[in-house]
């Protein structure tokens, strides 16, 4: 097991540094001169020429990505001139806030998505697998900025029952009961598509499955049917869903800039689109390497999990 | 073509996803000829009026702007831009991936590692970046999102081309002297437009809602030009004292979004070929019973079938599989069910114990009766409690029937704990002692195995083992040496038999494999056509077979030593089980075959300790077999 955890951590380490040469590639893209871009109104040429210093923008493009990528190995992602203040102290700051929020969502996605599936597959054509089609089908076509929206109205507005936006209230908040209060919506609006993608996947998975000769088997042998789905089908079924899972933490993470701008969430999201309005490019810079490489270290995990369910993987 | 059509609209949901994709895109084609104000008018003094205010029908936005106009135009750039941003996607990405599948090699190499590292980013993280680069605007918002798309299309298109690189009108089309960007044009690129299409269809949807998406941030379309998403976004300030605002454009992308996943599932499932046949469903935990006529008296026998009939219903067809069966088997006894595959001999067997897949499967009359007790009306429970305990199954190929991600030995200990309390340890101990008696070697050691550690003489001989686990009375065997070498086959065979001499156990074994009858079975019945054609002690049988396919079955099997014996395959096919010939069902197939047998039902005709169903069984016994 050991070995099998150390070759994925050593085979992300190309990955890794691909997405560092492709983020750069692509802020290597900003047309024109990026100091003058980055300075807007203020890019008198004394201005120009110490941005350009003081990023390092003078040096030819490969030695500047060796600059920076090299800084970033020792924990320096420079510092943001927004913000002024070092762009790693900002993301980790504000990335604790994205991971409340998309662990939460993705917590919810994989257990009610599964759990829908599972009884939608059992219940094949009955009445809770039709409701739950529809409301899958609802639930993927609803975009999850609007279904915010859409929630903060009913249950913020109208009933009452949840604070409208924010992570903490401003007053006499701060402690957990606060928190699960300002995240229950938001969770549940970032899950919505990611619970309809994995309940679909998981039905059909589940579908696959119990067609299979050793569910027979299973069920010859006198095993109850609860745990001939629960146990021996669902095990099974987790093979095609686990690789899902992993997609939608990557959608949930990515898709929290948009819940955590219907809810004024403090997240690394809503930092990215200020930075980008704001033209602040290292942090942009930083913050898409960090949370691209947090990705990539999450589906390690998901690949851990996947070989300690199927055997055959390993071999 | 006409056939997919059909369908795509015999799927009702589908055809309602075109019908309001098709009302939304008309009117946003025809929206610059629609009486509608302009939209980016402003009337400060008309701020936020309400749905169905004099003049504005859905009311106005926050600068007194007409909301329907709006919302028209909006959803005609949305559209548009969706649309552009899956065209460019599409090409861009169907040409890397039809270059990397077509040149392969380092090529493919270096431009598939490319679209992996890609795709490691998370989406939409991805767009943020490009429009990062770019600046915020709907076209750079829109070049964003095709981007992003791009490695999606590369690797589906790929993964189509590599599969047609080696096929041979391509390599004619070398011979021929085409250069390979003709190769490209005029060979693969007709072959994976279909894919394309397909792939198009299935994410236009995700763009247009990641370009709102983005529009929404205010990264996309910038003011006073306005899509879906940035109307919302706008909306969103006024969201709690102006709902209608949000409420408007962002029902209209749900709609959009809708009624492209319910078409796109219907294409889907239109092109998948398995949902054709319905045959996605899965069975249930027993079969479907639904007699037609009232059971027949349970017998004392062991066990019993009585006239036994299960039908598939697919579609309006219907297979008579088991077309009323009649059995018994007894302790200590070994009876054979011979014939060839879709003779019904499985479905016999699954049928016992209601393990017939069902749907499609149904029993529609007879009796199953054990131990002078009827199965067939029987509840699951009754059911469940009997299956593995008393009556247990061994099942052909070891590999799909033993669950892959389980060890063996929590197969085994399943098996018991099912019908008894029993604490593990004792479990597994005994589940060693289990793989023991069907002579495993280092049993303590192979029940820590998974099936796909162990070879196909050793999975079998757990099935085996599994099977014992409960002492049951009856083991009903459906081909357990057919995927075996002959070795291995002979072993398993001698076990088994030994193994019936020890414990009295009644065995039904189904095979299609003369020798294998001869070498283990007390008594035989062969089945044609899901119906029994002879039936009898097996020596009597195989000394003088009366029914003529039996004869010709036995005439298949090779003789060890037996010189130049010439073997005969059987001329025609067996018939469909849906579509039963009158008469005798081997006629077609029969030398014998006169104008009676073609005639009216033939009953199975008993005769002492033997009974065949054929009219003329003793021109049978008397003839060789010739081809």
């Amino acid at each position: 097991m050991a070995a099998y955890i150390l070759k994925r951590l050593i085979s992300a380490i190309p990955v890794l540094f691909g997405i560092t040469l492709i983020v750069f590639l692509i802020m290597a893209m900003i047309p024109g001169d990026p100091a003058t871009a980055i300075l807007g109104a203020y890019a008198t040429p004394e201005n120009v020429a110490k941005i350009n210093k003081d990023l390092g923008l003078d040096a030819p493009l490969f030695q500047r990505y060796f600059i920076w990528l090299g800084n970033m190995l020792t924990g320096d992602f420079g510092r943001s001139y927004s913000l002024n203040r070092p762009v790693l102290d900002e993301i980790l700051d504000r990335f604790s806030a994205t991971l409340i929020l998309a662990g939460t969502s993705f917590v919810l996605c994989a257990l009610i998505g599964i759990l829908a599936g599972v009884i939608s597959a059992a219940r094949q054509y009955g009445w809770a697998d039709k409701a739950i089609t529809f409301t899958v089908l609802i639930g993927i076509s609803i975009p999850s900025f609007f279904l915010g929206m859409v929630m903060i109205l009913i249950f913020a507005v109208r009933l009452r029952w949840f604070p409208v936006s924010g992570m903490y209230a401003i007053y006499g908040g701060g402690d957990l009961p606060d928190l699960l209060n300002h995240l229950v919506m938001p969770a549940i609006a970032l899950a919505a598509v990611a619970t309809g993608v994995v309940a679909r996947m998981s039905r059909s998975a589940m579908l696959e499955v119990l067609r299979q000769d050793y569910i027979r088997t299973a069920r010859a042998k006198g095993v109850h049917e609860r745990k001939v789905i629960l146990g021996h089908a669902l095990k099974s079924a987790m093979v095609t869903i686990i690789p899902v899972l992993g997609i939608q933490a990557g959608f949930v993470l990515s898709g929290a800039v948009y819940i955590e701008m219907v809810f004024q969430w403090p997240g690394v999201g809503r930092m990215l689109v200020d930075a980008i309005l704001k033209r602040d490019i290292l942090l942009v810079q930083g913050g898409v390497v960090f949370v691209a490489a947090c990705y990539v270290l999450f589906n390690i995990v998901v690949d851990v999990a996947q070989s300690l369910l199927d055997p055959r993987i390993k071999s | 073509m006409i056939q997919f059509f059909k369908l795509l609209f015999r799927n009702r949901l589908a055809g309602l996803g075109a019908v309001v994709l098709s009302v939304i895109v008309l009117l946003a084609l025809f929206t610059p000829l629609l009486p509608l104000p302009n939209p980016n008018i402003t009337a400060t003094g008309d701020r936020f009026l309400p749905p169905f205010s004099e003049g504005h029908l859905l009311g106005t936005d926050h600068l007194g702007r007409d909301l329907l106009s709006r919302l028209m135009w909006g959803t005609r750039l949305s559209l548009a831009v969706g649309a552009a941003a899956a065209l460019i996607a599409a090409f861009i990405g169907s040409t890397i991936g039809i270059v990397a599948g077509f040149l392969g090699g380092r090529t493919d190499n270096v431009i598939m590692r490319l679209v992996d590292m890609l795709m490691a980013f998370p989406y939409i993280l991805l767009a943020l970046a490009i429009v990062a680069a770019l600046g915020p605007g709907l076209i750079n918002a829109l070049f964003a999102v095709a981007a992003v798309n791009i490695p999606f299309f590369a690797r589906n298109i790929r993964g189509v081309t590599v599969g047609l690189a080696n096929k041979e009108f391509v390599d004619a089309a070398r011979l021929s002297g085409m250069s390979n960007l003709q190769i490209i044009l005029f060979e693969i690129l007709p072959n994976v437009l279909p894919v394309i299409v397909i792939a198009m269809s299935t994410t236009v949807g995700w763009m247009i809602l990641e370009t709102a998406g983005l529009s929404f941030l205010g990264l996309g379309s910038q003011p006073p030009q306005a899509d879906l998403g940035s109307m919302l976004g706008e909306a969103r300030a006024a969201l709690i004292t102006s709902p209608h605002t949000s409420i408007v454009p962002g029902i209209m992308i749900f709609l959009i979004v809708m009624s492209i996943n319910l078409l796109g599932d219907g294409v889907r499932d239109a092109i998948d070929p398995r949902l054709k046949s319905g045959a996605l469903s899965r069975p249930l935990p027993a079969t479907i019973v639904e007699r037609d006529s009232t059971p027949p008296v349970p017998s004392d026998d062991l066990l019993a079938l009585q006239d036994l009939r299960t039908e598939f219903h697919v579609g309006d067809r219907t297979y008579k599989a088991v077309g009323g069966v009649s059995l018994k088997v007894n302790k200590g006894e070994c009876l054979g069910i011979i014939g060839e595959s879709g003779s019904g001999k499985s479905v016999t067997a699954l049928s016992v114990m209601g393990l017939v897949a069902s749907p499609p499967g149904k029993i529609v009359g007879g009796a199953v009766s054990f131990q002078g007790h009827d199965l067939v009306g029987a509840s699951y429970d009754e059911l469940r409690e009997l299956r593995g305990d008393r009556v247990a199954y061994i099942f052909q190929d070891p590999l799909s029937t033993l669950h892959p991600l389980y060890k063996v030995g929590d197969q085994l200990i399943e098996a018991m704990q099912a019908h008894r309390k029993m604490p593990e340890k004792e479990a597994r101990a005994r589940a060693v002692e289990l793989l023991e008696s069907v002579r495993i070697p280092n049993a303590a050691r192979r029940v820590d195995n998974y099936p796909h550690e162990m070879s196909g003489g050793m999975r079998q001989r757990v099935s085996i083992a599994m099977a014992l686990a409960n002492e049951p009375d009856v083991i009903i065997a459906d081909e357990p040496t057919t995927a075996l070498d002959v070795t291995v086959q002979a072993q398993i065979l001698t076990l088994l038999d030994d193994l019936r001499r020890e414990r009295d156990l009644a065995i039904v074994f189904i095979t299609h494999d003369f020798g294998v009858v001869a070498q283990l079975c007390d008594r035989v019945a062969v089945m044609y056509a899901g119906r029994i054609v002879e039936e009898g002690p097996t020596a009597a049988i195989l000394d003088d077979p009366q029914h003529p396919y039996t004869k010709r079955l036995m005439a298949c099997v090779p003789e060890l030593g037996g010189g130049k014996r010439e073997l005969h395959a059987i001329p025609g096919l067996p018939p469909a089980v849906d579509r039963l010939p009158q008469g005798c069902a081997f006629a077609p197939r029969c030398n014998f075959a006169q104008d009676v047998c073609k005639q009216g039902d033939i009953e199975l005709e008993a005769n002492g300790d033997r009974a065949v169903r054929c009219l003329f069984p003793d021109k049978v016994s008397q003839t060789e077999v010739t081809s």
